[in-house]
């Protein structure tokens, strides 16, 4: 780790300009990903401006009924929050699928949207990475790629978005602020990751310079029924090599709504529009279900060791949905 | 001035009861205080540097500009490293070259030790050794290991190589039911919590270091022959050590530390960082397993066939003996066991918790399920049929051998009599259900010996032993043997452990540490009751008394002793994500006589738990291209943690063996033998699919069911 | 110029101040450990990937090892040598003590310190990842193994003396519920921290 210079910032405006007064600044939040990836060699910041004790700690009421979540929200305040656990069951759950309970008390909403791959060869300085070092390489291609991408990828990068909290927010159509020197923005999460294409060390739309202030999730009713499942190699404290977030609403036997992302399979959280398209006014049943994922799984192109996923991805759809169904017929 | 006070009645002894740990308090309050926080005045920070290729020559080390980086003082390499002596007699047996830095330009393994960077600080020393650039001649490198690598030859290791009798293919075609199959397990590592660390300097002409390990005098004899120093100029001290399951002998960091130290006259520590231990600090060979076996209509063994191919370095050989469990474990009229072994460019393997055993009982007691179902038997009453009444190999008796009792004490708690034999009938909701059983062994060893136990003057004792406290809970038993001996409460004995100065003393490994130290310090607690109850008055400076076990190990009857457990599981698994659960685990021990039943139940369930972890979780994965691992460390290598472990059980029978005088057997290893086997076999009876190669992942359990495998 | 990289800042640490300068690349876990000798706190991977540097930080449990001294200026860390009061133990400690909850001891005073925050995160109502039911009006979860062993997941122990570590927490548990219902209510239960919570988390706490 080199050395770095540090400051407090002291509020957003001051933090943007910090960071735009040294090309070499990093923003540091929780410090779960920089920190480690200081360590290994992956970051090498000149300058930290920790954003931690900005004022954008608050979740509040949108007027329309959704939540306005703070950049600095902690991953813990997030799932224990009374009214995210009321209002979108789903994004607690996959709050707290993620890491581990220390992790979660320092991590915070707006690094988490930022955190990088997982891929062992991104975290290795001493091997090849396109993400990394561009033009260098992708290993994982011929390599270790059992849990790497099946969607959306390309022959320059197969990583995966290791966030388990942003599916959740991808599914519930969640839009991300933002503050720059020129001003606020925002960017829908859906548009907030770039394609992986042959630039994957670009990774989100986020002008260069850009705060996160926070994420907006829209009221969402079809998420009274919705859930987060994960599925990891241990039971706890790993990340995931498939995950669905899912949020239902059947009535009289037939789905009226439905949202639908997944985890652990593409470069971002990958929102499963297809399979949504497929099951929406059709009967909820297991094969209408399975018939959905598949829609959205015949884009996958799986490499050699992670054909697995596809099957995965399906069983998990299939699995989740008629959890929820049956409670709804409950 | 005061007068011996030991017991003079025989009092109820604690040995058998009980006992929180003597150092525990410490440990709960955290002033427990480990190698690597041992305060020294004028301390500098090694940093080791690693080769990024893995196979090849360093042509140069840039060390000018990093010597002038901020608090650099020293850059060592094989270009200005003092010369060591690298051909000697260790303990163990001759030194791994991994570890006698820096005495020539090869580069044998990704992660090779190149360099030593010392600096003030442990930030500017990291980030110094981070910009040293070191050129390298790479040349093609091949960590390709297979099974059927042609090149991969029998190793007599601390396991004889080849053990042959019978005529194998006659016996197999003339069986009734033959098993044939392959079973692999990955490369594993120990990944004890506690990173390797050392600090070294000279005090006054002699050498002491503080280290993490597992003997000090091994360190010691080692160190002193390395760098051609008298043993007595060596002290090594290592109190408190944050486990070690095989992996803390001599390596790389003492070497580093000492090095620097006498380069710099002054104190250096080294510390590893948890991804250089992945390539430094040994690890299990991956085994390729093939049995056959070969039984007549009643499911009695005619042929057994155990092959086993590990991996080594091309500079060092270590064979992983997984071939040797039959050779306790069951017998048969043609028995052919061979622990064979590959070089590649890959670190050296060592001893990992239970070596050839972990491995080996996955093989072999996999391997006897199966033959179980095809023989149409339940798999206890096929050991049943199959326990032999001497050993398959030396013919020997055996030391009270205690293994049916396990599986029936077992069987009867576990509630297996109710077992439905049939696989992938047993539904809750989305999970399969199954349950299965192996059985388990482990060769229970001496090592010589020696303690002193003083009386002290002011009526307490002292006892002091170069035993290591591994986290097995040594320390506690042995003052419990201690105060047994001397007939006094276990508050009037403190032990010191973790001092070469102490003498000689077994090391803590192949589960002999607790019953060779006691059998020492039970002879030397002996010897001082017995002379204080001669009416002796005590000194100021105490009375000492020195045992030595040597003689009494060497005339120990030539018995094969062993400890022997049966371990029972219940697994649920859900096949349309391919997660397995263990729900439930029973071990029932033969162990010898149980000195702390509180730690060495812990003990015992702890190895269980290995089993868990080596099943389901564990695989360091070898990154072909660049001859490193992929994911090296506790992110990408991933074991057991609390929500993967359900209530694991482990109870002990009754095991007394009148020849041996220590009675103790250990239980530092037994624990983790067959476990993973227990639950590969629930694994097979809640799906119907018999998984050959660990770990149980999910992926694999996924695709088995996709493509109506019944086997994967 | 070149930019400052260390600063002279004041680590408040079990209720007592800490002057020291520190190089902003030293973490929490260094500076606890090689410069203040507080070596209670271990490092196990240096990468937030086992627990054994946990301490608790304004009363909530974090890994000391990604947080950098330079950044916990301002807050209350509290590490295993401030949970006793003098001799008596914290009842974490105890257990741990009492049932065996450690082989080795090196990932303990993490058990420890977390098993300390997993109590209080509990009391407060904070749901787990095996909670059946997170919406709030499902009432929060008995602390049961399972929900124990979820929570305790942070906290890797490789001599796996699991089992004892998950007893040990349920019956520190027990004492501590038992001393609470004793105490004058009102107490902080997570530290003064007073990140996103809002008023519906207070009015529904």
């Amino acid at each position: 780790m080199k050395e770095f210079a540090y400051q407090r910032a002291e509020d957003v405006s001051g933090a943007v300009a910090l960071l735009g007064a040294d090309p070499d600044a990093r923003f540091l939040g929780g410090g779960t990903n920089l920190v480690d990836l200081m360590k290994s060699g992956v970051e090498r910041p000149g300058r930290l401006v920790d954003v931690r004790q900005l004022p954008l700690g608050a979740i509040e009421s949108t007027p329309e009924g959704g939540l306005r979540i703070g950049a600095t929200v902690t991953n813990s305040d997030l799932a224990a929050h009374p009214e995210v656990r009321r209002r979108y069951p789903l994004l607690t759950q996959a709050v707290l699928a993620g890491a581990s309970g220390q992790l979660r008390n320092m991590a915070t909403v707006g690094g988490n949207l930022l955190q990088r791959t997982r891929c062992g060869y991104f975290a290795d300085v001493t091997k090849p990475c396109n993400k990394r070092e561009p033009g260098t390489g992708c290993p994982a291609l011929e390599g270790e790629h059992h849990n790497h991408a099946i969607l959306g990828a390309s022959e320059h990068c197969v990583a995966t978005h290791p966030s388990d909290m942003g599916v959740a927010l991808t599914a519930l159509d969640a839009v991300v602020t933002y503050e720059t020197a020129d001003g606020p923005g925002e960017l829908p999460l859906a548009d907030f990751y770039l394609p992986v294409g042959d630039t994957p060390h670009r990774e989100t739309a986020l002008p260069p310079g850009a705060l996160i202030t926070g994420v907006t999730v829209p009221p969402a009713p079809v998420a009274a029924r919705s859930r987060y499942r994960k599925v990891r190699e241990r039971a706890s404290y790993a990340f995931a090599i498939g995950s669905v977030a899912a949020a239902f609403d059947v009535s009289d036997g037939v789905v009226r709504e439905v949202r639908l992302a997944f985890g652990a399979v593409a470069s971002r959280p990958w929102r499963a529009r297809a399979a949504e398209r497929a099951l929406t006014g059709v009967p909820a049943e297991a094969e209408n279900f399975a018939a959905a994922a598949d829609a959205e799984l015949a884009a996958a192109r799986p490499l050699r060791d992670n054909a697995y996923k596809v099957t995965l991805m399906r069983n998990l759809v299939v699995a989740v949905l008629t959890e929820l169904a049956e409670e709804a017929a409950r | 001035m005061t007068t011996a006070t030991t017991g003079r009645t025989t009092p109820k002894g604690v040995v058998g009861t009980a006992h929180t740990r003597v150092e525990g308090v410490e440990k709960v309050t955290g002033a427990a205080r480990y190698a690597g926080e041992i305060p020294f005045a004028d301390l500098a920070h090694g940093w080791l540097v690693l080769s990024t290729v893995a196979r090849g020559r360093i042509i140069s080390v840039e060390d000018g500009p990093v010597l002038a980086m901020p608090g650099v003082r020293a850059v060592l390499h094989h270009g200005n490293a003092p010369r060591l002596e690298t051909h000697f007699q260790g303990v163990i047996g001759p030194p791994d070259p991994t570890t006698t830095l820096f005495q020539n330009d090869r580069v044998a393994h990704l992660g090779w030790p190149v360099a030593l960077v010392v600096a003030e600080t442990s930030e500017q020393a990291r980030e110094a050794a981070e910009s040293l650039l070191v050129h390298y001649e790479e040349e093609p490198h091949d960590v390709d290991f297979r099974g059927d690598r042609p090149e991969a030859y029998p190793v007599d290791g601390f396991a004889p190589g080849v053990v042959e009798k019978g005529d194998l293919e006659a016996e197999l075609a003339a069986s009734a039911h033959v098993v044939d199959v392959q079973y692999t397990t990955p490369e594993e590592h120990h990944s004890m919590m506690e990173p390797h660390a050392a600090a070294a300097r000279w005090d006054g002409g002699r050498l002491e270091i503080v280290d993490s390990n597992q003997s000090t005098t091994w360190v010691q004899s080692d160190l002193a022959q390395m760098f051609s120093l008298e043993p007595s100029a060596v002290r090594v001290r290592s109190e408190h050590i944050g486990g070690g399951f095989g992996s803390k002998g001599v390596r790389v960091h003492q070497v580093a530390a000492v090095m620097a130290a006498t380069v710099l006259q002054r104190p250096v520590r080294v510390v590893l960082t948890r991804r250089q231990m992945f390539p430094l600090t040994g690890y299990r060979s991956p085994t390729s397993q093939r049995v056959r076996l070969g039984a007549d209509a009643e499911g009695r063994l005619r042929a057994l066939e155990h092959r086993s191919v590990s991996q080594t370095s091309t500079v060092h050989t270590f064979v992983e003996p997984s071939a040797g469990v039959p050779r306790v474990m069951v017998d048969a009229p043609a028995h052919h066991t061979a622990n064979l072994v590959v070089p590649l460019d890959v670190p050296t393997p060592t001893f990992m918790r239970a070596p050839g055993e972990a491995p080996g009982s996955f093989a072999l007691e996999s391997a006897l399920d199966e033959l179980a179902e095809k023989c149409g038997l339940d798999p206890i009453e096929l050991r049943v049929r199959n326990e032999p009444a001497r050993s398959p190999v030396s013919g020997q008796p055996f030391g009270a051998r205690n293994l049916l009792a396990c599986f029936h004490e077992g069987a009867r708690r576990f509630g297996w009599a109710d077992r439905d034999p049939r696989p992938g009938v047993r539904r809750e909701g989305r999970w399969l259900l199954g349950t299965g059983v192996a059985g388990a062994s482990f060769h229970a060893g001496a090592g010589p010996s020696t303690a002193l136990a003083t009386a002290e003057a002011d009526g307490s004792f002292t006892v002091r032993i170069s035993a290591a406290d591994i986290g097995t809970g040594a320390r506690t038993a042995l003052t419990l043997v201690a105060a047994d001996a001397l007939r006094v409460p276990v508050d009037r004995v403190r032990v010191h452990i973790g001092d070469s100065d102490f003498g000689p003393a077994m090391f803590a490994g192949g589960s002999m540490g607790t019953r060779s130290w006691a059998w020492a310090v039970d002879a030397a607690a002996e010897e001082l009751r017995e002379r204080l109850a001669l009416g002796a008055t005590i000194p100021p400076e105490g009375i000492t008394v020195r045992s030595d076990t040597t003689d009494a190990v060497r005339r120990l009857a030539q018995t094969e002793r062993h400890s022997y457990g049966a371990q029972f599981a219940e697994v649920a698994v859900d096949t349309a994500t391919g997660e397995v659960r263990v729900r439930r685990m029973l071990g029932i021990f033969a162990a010898g006589r149980i000195v702390n039943p509180l730690t060495a139940r812990n003990q015992l369930v702890g190895g269980m738990i290995w089993g868990i972890s080596m099943a389901l979780h564990e695989e360091a994965v070898r990154d072909r291209a660049s001859g490193g691992l992929y994911g090296g460390d506790l992110a990408g290598y991933h074991v057991a943690t609390h929500a993967d472990v359900p209530l694991v059980e482990a109870d002990w029978v009754e095991d007394h063996d009148p020849d041996d005088p220590v009675g103790i057997k250990g239980v530092g290893e037994v624990g983790v033998v067959g476990a993973a086997a227990a639950i590969a076999n629930a694994v097979r009876h809640a799906t119907g699919v018999r998984h050959r190669h660990l770990p149980i992942r999910p992926d694999r359990v996924l695709m088995a069911r996709e493509t109506g495998a019944t086997h994967a | 110029m070149a930019p400052t990289t260390s600063s002279a800042i004041t680590l408040k640490i079990n209720g007592q101040n800490y002057p020291l300068t520190v190089d902003h690349r030293t973490t929490l876990l260094d500076a606890l450990r090689e410069r203040l000798d507080l070596t209670g706190s271990k490092k196990g991977c240096d990468h937030g990937q086992c627990g054994a540097c946990t301490v608790l930080i304004d009363g909530r449990r974090e890994v000391s090892c990604l947080n950098l001294a330079v950044a916990a200026e301002g807050r209350e860390i509290t590490t295993v040598e401030g949970l006793a009061r003098g001799d008596e133990l914290h009842p974490v400690q105890q257990a741990f003590l009492d049932l065996d909850g450690y082989q080795c001891g090196y990932c303990t005073p993490g058990q420890i310190c977390s098993a300390v925050a997993v109590i209080e995160e509990h009391a407060a109502g904070w749901p787990s990842a095996v909670t059946g039911d997170v919406r709030p009006e499902a009432g929060p979860p008995p602390l049961s193994a399972e929900e124990i062993r979820e929570r305790m997941s942070g906290n890797l122990c490789r001599c796996s003396a699991y089992v004892s570590i998950v007893q040990a927490v349920s019956r520190a548990a027990d004492t501590t519920a038992g001393q609470r219902r004793t105490e004058p209510a009102g107490t902080e239960p997570l530290g003064s921290g007073d990140t996103g919570r809002t008023a519906d988390a207070e009015a529904a706490a």
